[in-house]
């Protein structure tokens, strides 16, 4: 093993075990207390559905006034609202494509490898992460909360990979704009 | 007897696309058959000698179907996986080129599959991938750009609708039989089965699972596989691979990710004379309870570092019902690649002169 810099902690720690991960040790030390409302959120994975449901409708009903402000006007503000509400809520890291309704609200960008279709095959026995030992794996949290969804299935859709160039956009205006966009065809088709 | 898989005008020349078929390797054309398959795990070498390579694949001649060419396995530092298929394909063998999403981006794994295919590797085995904290380079930057689904599905839009994940098209689409792995043996259990729907659904045709140890757990899962009749859409090869003592398959157990051994094979082992031949024993043990399970197309062995108990472990397991696989594989190439040495050896000089002329006028 090379030898472990100074200042490196972790890595030096993890090094003079000589084990790849001592269990109990992440790469990057993140505190139990950290997952506590994140688990809480995909424990209440129903309640978060049906609210979400509303409140897409509601942001929906709002689109002539994001239409008078112009979209890219609103975007800023409302971005760090969605960051601090979703970030506080799931953890959420401003992928810009929000996944939270097919992964039974645990948000798979917590996840060290950012897998959005399903766990990888190093789980732990216990239910934990392989990457980090003392973080529950998201995706055993994303299937239990995909169980209590009235719409859980949507955990067997194959997600596209992450298109990186939206990251710390809004997801809540780019969904309300294309289901704008897609109710006007469908009005004009009629 | 003509052997199946030959070119009917000569055993030198690449074999005839068949109907249906994705690849013109011989893998596909095993499993396609119905034939319980072997493939087997090569040991990347650490260095930068082809002998290495060449010497430990030949271990495997007559005894497996399919060469799986690792990619950086337990984010561990080795030979690149396309680099072990170069010079496999070079001497005929067929690799099975795994790709990680560890370590490489959607621009570098499209260039490497047209590459692969190329010199004709017929066989992708898409995975995420251990972590970088597995391996040797804990500080590595994990890429993770695509995950094993969006790389199948990646791969199969290649293939099929000659593109680029982009939407740029293909002049000569890669025809690969494409590959996935799975693992019935770490949580969420009863997502596992759905997971391996979902692989198929992104383009899975194969799968090769993780080392099983615990057939009883198996069972169960093959039962759910088969209720959801997944078995009849994707061919399923069960990794096994022997345990050269109680010590190793503990150290296992504890420091590789996403291996499940039950305490009573760690039992078995310990109370036995000869660990490693009793590991061997155990491996044909299992080999003979999941061959007989529904829905088992073949077996994968993993035997690191003990390859060439290979050859013993097939033969005793008697899988191939004395079924001799084939081992070189002829490549696309060969023959422009002969032809090119014949013109080189025969001193067909370069008029150097004529050929700047030509080149000056080319219109472009
Ligand atoms: S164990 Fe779970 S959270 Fe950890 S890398 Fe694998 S899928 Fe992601």
């Amino acid at each position: 093993m090379a030898d472990p810099k100074p200042g490196n902690a972790a890595p030096a720690k993890k090094a003079a075990t000589g084990a790849y991960t001592p269990a109990g040790v992440s790469p990057n030390r993140r505190a139990r207390h950290k997952y506590t409302v994140r688990l809480w959120a995909v424990r209440h994975s129903r309640f978060f559905e049906w609210f979400y449901n509303r409140f897409a409708a509601a942001f929906l009903l709002l689109h002539p006034v994001w239409k008078l402000f112009g979209y890219e006007r609103v975007e800023r503000p409302i971005t760090f609202v969605e960051r601090h509400v979703k970030g506080f809520l799931f953890d959420c890291r401003m992928c810009g494509q929000c996944a939270l309704s097919s992964t039974g609200m645990s948000c798979p960008m917590n996840c060290p490898k950012q897998l959005r279709n399903g766990p990888c095959g190093g789980v732990r026995a216990n239910g934990n992460c392989e990457v980090e030992p003392d973080m529950p794996c998201v995706w055993v949290q994303a299937w239990k909360g995909s169980q209590n969804m009235v719409n859980g299935n949507a955990i067997m859709n194959v997600q596209k990979p992450v298109n990186q160039s939206l990251r710390e956009t809004s997801s809540w205006l780019r969904v309300t704009a294309e289901a704008a966009a897609a109710r006007e065809t469908a009005g004009r088709d009629a | 007897m003509a052997h199946f898989d030959e070119n009917p005008l000569g055993p030198h020349l690449p074999l005839d696309p068949l109907p249906g078929h994705s690849s013109l390797g011989r893998l596909e054309r095993v499993l396609r058959r119905g034939e319980f398959a072997v493939t087997a795990e090569l040991n990347p070498p650490d260095s930068a000698n082809p002998e290495d390579v060449y010497e430990r694949a030949a271990i495997f001649d007559g005894w497996v179907d399919g060469i799986n060419a690792v990619d950086a396995s337990g984010a561990n530092c080795h030979m690149s996986s396309v680099g072990i298929c170069a010079l496999l394909t070079r001497m005929g063998y067929a690799p099975i080129m795994q790709i990680a999403c560890r370590d490489k981006n959607r621009i570098a794994i499209q260039g490497d599959v047209l590459g692969a295919a190329a010199m004709g590797v017929c066989n992708i085995m898409c995975l995420t991938g251990d972590g970088v904290q597995a391996g040797d380079q804990p500080g590595a930057k994990p890429v993770f750009d695509l995950d094993c689904m969006s790389l199948l599905e990646t791969v199969r839009i290649m293939r099929d609708n000659a593109k680029f994940l982009s939407g740029r098209k293909l002049t000569t689409p890669p025809k690969v039989f494409l590959g996935a792995a799975i693992n019935p043996f770490a949580p969420p259990y009863d997502f596992r089965p759905y997971r391996l729907a979902k692989k198929i659904e992104a383009g899975a045709q194969f799968v090769q699972s993780q080392y099983c140890f615990d057939v009883p757990m198996f069972r169960e899962y093959m039962k759910k596989v088969r209720d959801l009749g997944l078995h009849e859409k994707c061919y399923i090869l069960v990794g096994v691979g022997p345990m050269a003592s109680a010590k190793t398959a503990k150290w296992i157990r504890s420091n590789v990710p996403g291996i499940h051994i039950p305490d009573q094979i760690i039992a078995r082992l310990e109370g036995a004379q000869d660990q490693k031949k009793e590991g061997k024993q155990l491996c044909i043990d299992i080999i003979n309870e999941v061959k007989e399970i529904e829905g088992v197309s073949g077996i994968h062995v993993m035997a690191y570092r003990q390859e060439e108990y290979v050859a013993e472990i097939v033969h005793e397991s008697g899988v191939l019902k004395g079924r001799k696989p084939w081992t070189r594989e002829p490549n696309p190439v060969d023959s422009l690649v002969a032809e090119r040495l014949e013109e080189a050896r025969a001193g067909k000089e370069q008029n150097q002169q004529e050929m700047a002329e030509i080149a000056a006028h080319h219109p472009h």
